[in-house]
């Protein structure tokens, strides 16, 4: 048997779970129920303009809020001792090993209004904050669900870079600070754009985020495309018309960031 | 008088308990090209990094222009390094790369501007032979390149000392030879002391003012590149510098010298009437001349055809010598010996007394030579454990 033939198992597996559907998705967006080609599944999506910025606006939000808290840690964790290290990915990692909606759940229970946060605030005697049930709620869950993310891609990095290029940044007179900011930055950037796609990608269509910390007050296109498809105005063609175009966006942003991260940015595979 | 710029004084080093450097003491003078030669693990890349700041002694003190300097960072000390591995930053291409040191500097308490740093780095670029790189991505280089790069990124910020760690490693062996004029040139022209590591011993010879031969972490013997070869202080010097034939003799008095029950004229003195010692004579030092005219005969067991030489191992009472001649002897002949007085070189027994400078492994060093008659004794293991 050739190699090649090696790969038949994976082309289908392609074929069926991956390219079907896309085809799908294409046929629902340019037709009616009926049959009939169509372009009104489009016209119907401004509509839901509010929906696509406010979707793009909480992603971004959290993405950026992942790279100011997941950076700083996955630069001083490069540092630390390898045994450390390896203890602290395992606990970077060891949430998602439990179920996305319990953890989501737990992050409820914590935000309520009678939750434990608030429960706490009392105790210390400070006022109530009202946080379940809004977008802060939401981008609480996108950040703590997603920060692995964030976090692992630019450790990675981090670690892959030579050491040699640190001892001779400091040879040619650099101080600590300009050795962060003249070698370790720039060559970290990779990881930092892979991470954003890895945040962005998924923040950008949750559903199950906005439905248990939004309470349905905070509504996302995962939500919208939900609703067409499961809930109450059933309309798989708008579902898909909408899928279609947030998967257009989401490829657009993702060539610019990488234009943007220059030549190393080969990681995200655009 | 050479004026001293860098001192080494008492300097150890030890790594989880295990010593990599022994009380080290070394000077070194301005413009002096000094190399530290020695095989891997001999502690001359700690030795370097020391000098550089890189590393921390464990005791002993390092000075600088007789100031001492062990707690100053690598960032503020007046030395630059060429890296084994180039370490050249991938993200900046051969411009920014020279010009890194630069944007950092301060030249009374000002930054220097665009256009001189400009200047500065295309006249580096072009001592380099790089002129016309400036854009060119520090990936898209040869190994050569990318060397020539790592000097100038480092001679650039004229420091007072460059410290160079294997440098030509990566190399083939032309290009090899073209970078070590070219660094000699460099040396010459810029005035700069130079600290060079490396383990190739041909290197080291064609290239240095001073050579520092080390090994275990204790410095075997400083000197001119022809003192380390004429006058090995010991076994392990004579064996890592060039080939050696060493063999057990003895000094009957001042110049008169025993090896294998025979006295042999030779110019060394000063040891103690019938001391033991260890005795060197090169391959090349040996004449080869008929049986009966031969201070020693043995019989040839090998040959190697090495272009201008035939490379020939000989059998003396079991005692296997590497000889370089012209002449042509087939294996299997009986042929005599006659070595001058000055090609004897008599040292004091050490540590490394009969772990080298036998040729009876000679057959394992080089696999295209076929010695089935030969068995291995005890001592040779001993030789062929010490060089694995």
């Amino acid at each position: 048997m050739k190699p090649k033939h090696f790969t038949i198992p994976y082309i289908g597996w392609m074929a069926v779970f991956v390219v079907a559907p896309i085809v799908l998705i294409f046929v629902y967006a340019f037709t009616t129920a009926s049959g009939e080609l169509t372009l009104a599944n489009f016209a119907r999506i401004a509509g839901f303009a509010s929906v696509f910025v406010n979707s793009f606006r909480l992603a971004l939000i959290a993405t950026l809020i992942c790279i100011i808290i997941g950076y700083p840690v996955a630069y001083i964790l490069s540092k630390e001792k390898m045994r450390i290290q390896r203890l602290i990915v395992m606990l970077i990692m060891l949430p998602l090993w439990m179920n996305f909606l319990l953890r989501t759940y737990a992050w409820m229970s914590i935000l309520e209004n009678t939750g434990l946060l608030n429960r706490f605030l009392a105790f210390v005697g400070l006022p109530m904050l009202r946080i379940i049930n809004t977008q802060v709620a939401v981008v609480i869950g996108m950040v703590y669900n997603f920060l692995p993310f964030m976090i692992l891609p630019i450790y990675s990095v981090i670690m892959k870079i030579d050491k040699s290029l640190l001892e001779a940044a400091r040879d040619l007179g650099a101080p600590p600070l300009s050795v962060f900011s003249k070698v370790v930055f720039p060559l970290s950037l990779p990881g930092v754009l892979s991470g954003m796609t890895m945040v962005f990608v998924p923040a950008v269509s949750t559903f199950v985020i906005t439905q248990l910390l939004g309470g349905g007050m905070v509504i996302l296109l995962g939500d919208l495309i939900e609703m067409q498809f499961l809930g109450a105005a059933f309309n798989p063609h708008v579902g898909s018309a909408v899928a279609l175009v947030m998967m257009f966006i989401v490829i657009v942003f993702m060539y610019v960031m990488n234009k943007f991260g220059g030549g190393e940015g080969r990681t995200v595979g655009l | 008088m050479p004026k001293e710029l860098i001192r080494l004084s008492d300097c150890s080093m030890a790594f989880d308990g295990e010593v990599v450097l022994n009380n080290l003491n070394l000077y070194i003078n301005d413009k002096e090209f000094l190399t530290l030669l020695g095989p891997s693990g001999c502690g001359k890349t700690t030795t370097l990094r020391i000098i550089g700041g890189f590393q921390r002694q464990t005791s002993g003190d390092v000075f600088f222009d007789g100031v001492r300097i062990n707690d100053v960072p690598p960032h503020k000390r007046m030395v630059n390094t060429v890296f084994q591995k180039y370490a050249l930053f991938t993200h900046l291409n051969v411009f920014e790369n020279v010009a890194f040191g630069l944007r950092l500097k301060r030249e009374d308490g000002k930054k220097l501007t665009k256009s001189d740093i400009a200047s500065r780095v295309s006249e580096m670029l072009d001592i380099v032979s790089l002129s016309g790189f400036e854009k060119r991505d520090v990936a898209s280089l040869s190994g050569g390149q990318q060397q020539r790069v790592a000097i100038a990124r480092a001679l650039v910020n004229q420091p007072k000392v460059l410290l160079l760690d294997e440098p030509l490693g990566a190399l083939d062996m032309r290009l090899r030879k073209d970078m070590q004029n070219e660094l000699k040139r460099i040396q010459q022209t810029t005035g700069i002391t130079f600290v060079y590591v490396t383990h190739d011993q041909e290197e080291a010879l064609a290239m240095s003012d001073t050579v520092v031969v080390m090994e275990k972490g204790v410095i075997q013997q400083i000197g001119t590149p022809e003192d380390i070869y004429n006058e090995p202080k010991n076994a392990f010097v004579a064996d890592f510098i060039g080939e050696s034939n060493i063999v057990d003799g003895c000094m009957h008095s001042d110049g008169v010298v025993e090896i294998f029950g025979r006295k042999f004229a030779c110019l060394d003195k000063g040891f103690a009437p019938m001391e033991h010692v260890d005795v060197v004579i090169r391959p090349e030092d040996v004449d080869i001349v008929d049986v009966k005219d031969g201070m020693l005969t043995g019989t040839v067991t090998n040959i190697t055809f090495k272009g201008m030489l035939y490379d020939i191992i000989v059998d003396f009472k079991g005692f296997k010598w590497l000889i370089q001649t012209t002449d042509l002897s087939p294996v299997g002949s009986k042929i005599g010996i006659k070595i001058d007085p000055d090609g004897i070189h008599i040292m004091k027994k050490s540590e490394f007394s009969g772990v080298f400078g036998d040729y009876s492994s000679y057959s394992a060093e080089y696999d295209d030579i076929s010695d089935v008659e030969y068995e291995p004794d005890g001592s040779d293991s001993e030789a062929a454990a010490y060089e694995t």
